[in-house]
């Protein structure tokens, strides 16, 4: 378990064997309420086709707050309670449950840290969640140009010097934000940046989506509660294994619990689903009491697999030997990313493949690599299967490796801050006609739903080519109004 | 006292045989091993409460996965065998001179230990010097395999459980790596009969059709499998199963069989018309 137990006063009767929502809605169950309330399909009874899809168990706890189960809202019982112990589980001073992903989790962090106008620092690879909250609430993006790991084709976490510099340039920028560790399992230097951050009275926020199991295992690396940043988003419904959607915000000790949440109020839903909070209960309760164990077996899972891969030849499914003290300070081995290249084909289409002909789904593929989320869900069998559609994969498909392409990080010339550039007045041109001007709007391959452009950024004719390379690579590239993607909005007149 | 054993064909068809004993009960790594006793059956044994052979009819499926592909390939010195940790297989193989080397790859090592313990007319063989049992999952044995095999023999549970991966592209790629360029694979191919079968046995013949340049199925008649029909694959690089039959060569051999006979060995590949079908839509 991360940070200091004793940090938080949870009630003395309560401990991590407790799961308070949950348990409310097994007295609720037991009570038989007879509900004149909302939802409207009333336990299911309403809905036969969804409640025989469902199941019962799962209809009857699809239920509207009321006194017996708190108000996420406006916590003061089960729900406060729940959230306390997940608190202590983390190490955070305080833990917000979130029912509408991570993506508002890291929204509120950018919330709470700016203003209109206000600067902060953060690297370019964040997720689009980053960059929509900088179109919300109309900060100005400072980034710090990733590292790139030319081999691999994919950025890192962000090197030291990148941040002071960006901190001695911009001495008023009001938080830093974090990408860690990355899609790909790479962690930046955290405890170093946080420290910076705080130097010069900054706040430290980390988008810790693909972090959660951090927590919970001594041989993988810090997380940001550890590290002692501000605040960080965890994607529970990840590696945490609640349901999809499901999410925690962590405050560190320097942040107003009560400002964050109206911040957090003022986008999330007034009927906070009880399917995803009872999920995250009783998923902080599972990590909380077995979490060593499982992510044992999941590192010993991961690591099993990458060392199968890469005795097939050919594929590079790399690890800790990536690290190089500064940009990629530390791996999370349970990330099993596989650099495919050498064989000839981009990840796109190892992706494409497994799924078409080997009935199997990994997390994504982009030009260089593919990415398969590995997890406590996993059987030994099903990575066997993944690890022989590998093998034949490189069997039947291997080709030279001719020119693709590798680099997948643009260093971004904003122009106007995202904000400005989404409002602008605009016009949509053939991509090919795009050159130069400034999008105003996102454009990226999803998953990992990092942007290529992003608004307010200047279009050059490398982007247009990796656009066009990646959409014939079959590549799903989202974020442009025009679904096809043959046209982009660009400002009027600029 | 009346002890049945019952296992649903379907969710709506059932076969009981009467027991006259449970010689043994065991929950492995992989799943649940039980060995009975029965009049009409003697000894048979169930893994997770599926049949998989009786005393009384297994020489039925032993020499028809054995002898069909051993009757065309001409020189068959080494034998890869996935699965069949009950010795079956093996018994009939050893039965042939020719054959060099055996490897057995079975998942889990306590079918072995309960079969030799248990069903002596299925073990009998396995500590032949010939034959070499590897416990680990065949998916993974496999994949590393290329250019070694003369013959392939995939005696599979179901493809649910942990023979799962035995079903699958992957794994019958992996197959056609491991062959030398006249090897051949066969596999338990289950049945035409219900819905739940026909789907696997399609999903099976498709996959194995894909990888091998030739690929043919055969039939046999088990009757404690659901509905009796049972189906088997013979996928070749090289051979066709009945153009490459060598029935004088197999004569001289002189192996005395009680089911398969070089008749019914061309006979075997001629399917009712509903199986043509079902085969030919996925081809």
């Amino acid at each position: 378990m991360g940070g200091d137990p004793l940090k938080n006063k949870v009630d003395m009767n309560l401990s991590q064997k407790h799961a308070p929502i949950y348990e409310a809605l097994k007295q609720l169950k037991k009570r038989r309420i007879v509900p004149f309330d909302v939802p409207g399909h009333k336990r299911g009874r309403g809905n036969p086709d969804l409640t025989a899809f469902l199941g019962e168990q799962c209809v009857a706890v699809d239920v509207n707050s009321m006194k017996l189960l708190d108000n996420l809202c406006h916590p003061v019982s089960v729900i406060k309670e729940a959230e306390e112990l997940a608190a202590e589980a983390f190490g955070a001073a305080h833990a917000f449950f979130m029912v509408n992903g991570t993506t508002s989790a890291v929204q509120a962090m950018i919330l709470t840290a700016c203003k209109k106008g206000d600067k902060i620092i953060l690297p370019r690879n964040v997720h689009r969640s980053a960059i929509n909250a900088l179109v919300l609430c109309g900060a100005e993006p400072v980034y710090v140009n990733p590292d790139m790991n030319e081999r691999l084709g994919i950025s890192l976490g962000m090197p030291i010097h990148e941040v002071e510099k960006a901190i001695r340039e911009n001495p008023d920028a009001k938080a830093i934000l974090v990408n860690n560790p990355t899609y790909y399992g790479v962690c930046s230097n955290l405890k170093k940046i946080v420290q910076l951050a705080h130097e010069h009275h900054m706040l430290a926020l980390v988008d810790e989506a693909h972090g959660t199991h951090l927590y919970f295992h001594r041989d993988l690396p810090t997380s940001a509660m550890e590290a002692g940043a501000d605040m960080a988003a965890v994607s529970m419904h990840k590696s945490g294994g609640s349901l999809t959607q499901s999410s925690l915000l962590l405050l560190g000790s320097r942040v107003n619990e009560g400002y964050v949440r109206q911040i957090v109020n003022l986008t999330q839903t007034t009927s906070a689903s009880y399917l995803l909070l009872s999920s995250l209960d009783i998923s902080r309760r599972n990590l909380a009491l077995h979490g060593e164990e499982i992510f044992s077996e999941v590192i010993r899972l991961s690591e099993y697999v990458r060392s199968e891969i890469n005795q097939i030849g050919g594929y590079y499914a790399f690890s800790k030997e990536m690290m190089n003290g500064d940009s990629a300070y530390d791996f999370d081995v349970t990330k099993l990313s596989v650099h495919t290249l050498d064989i000839g084909l981009a990840g796109m289409e190892v992706y494409e493949i497994l799924r078409d002909e080997y009935d199997i789904q990994i997390e994504f593929g982009d030009i260089g690599n593919i990415l398969a989320y590995v997890s406590v869900g996993d059987r030994k069998r099903d990575v066997e299967r993944l690890i022989s559609a590998l093998s034949e994969i490189r069997r039947r498909y291997q080709r030279e490796r001719t020119e693709m392409f590798s680099q997948e990080y643009f260093a971004p010339k904003v122009v106007t801050t995202p904000q400005e550039a989404f409002y602008s007045e605009k016009e949509a041109l053939p991509i090919k006609e795009t050159v130069g001007r400034v999008c105003s709007e996102f454009v990226m391959c999803y998953p990992p739903g990092i942007p290529i452009l992003a608004p307010g950024e200047q279009i050059t004719q490398e982007i247009i080519e990796y656009i066009e390379y990646a959409k014939a690579k079959g590549a799903s590239i989202t974020g442009p109004e025009d679904l096809k993607i043959e046209h982009l909005n660009v400002l009027k007149g600029v | 006292m009346e002890l049945e054993f019952s296992e649903l064909h379907t969710p709506n068809v059932k076969l009981s045989i009467k027991v006259d004993k449970q010689l043994f009960s065991l929950q492995s790594e992989f799943q649940r091993i039980d060995v009975f006793e029965s009049k009409e059956f003697g000894r048979f044994l169930t893994l997770d409460g599926y049949m998989m052979l009786t005393e009384k009819d297994e020489f039925i499926y032993h020499e028809m996965i054995t002898h069909v592909p051993m009757a065309v390939h001409p020189n068959p010195r080494k034998v890869l065998i996935i699965g069949a940790g009950d010795g079956g297989v093996v018994r009939e193989l050893t039965r042939y001179k020719c054959v060099e080397h055996i490897d057995l790859v079975e998942i889990d090592e306590m079918v072995v230990e309960v079969c030799k313990k248990y069903l002596p007319f299925t073990s009998s063989k396995l500590d032949d010097p010939r034959v070499h049992i590897h416990y680990e999952d065949g998916v993974r044995f496999v994949r590393s395999c290329e250019d070694e095999y003369d013959l392939i023999i995939v005696d599979s549970t179901d493809p649910f459980g942990p023979g799962e991966g035995l079903f699958t592209k992957e794994f019958y790629g992996s197959c056609y790596k491991a062959l030398r360029d006249d090897g051949i694979m066969v596999n338990q191919h289950e049945s035409p009969f219900y819905e739940a079968d026909v789907a696997a046995m399609q999903r099976a013949h498709k996959r194995i059709y894909e990888c091998f340049p030739i690929s043919r199925v055969y039939q046999a008649h088990i009757p404690t499998y659901p509905s009796g029909h049972w189906l088997f694959g013979f996928a070749s690089k090289k051979y066709h199963p009945i153009h490459d039959l060598r029935e004088k060569e197999w004569k001289e051999l002189g192996i005395k069989t009680r089911y398969y006979n070089l008749n019914l060995h061309k006979g075997s590949f001629y399917l009712p018309t509903y199986v043509e079908e079902l085969l030919k839509d996925v081809e």
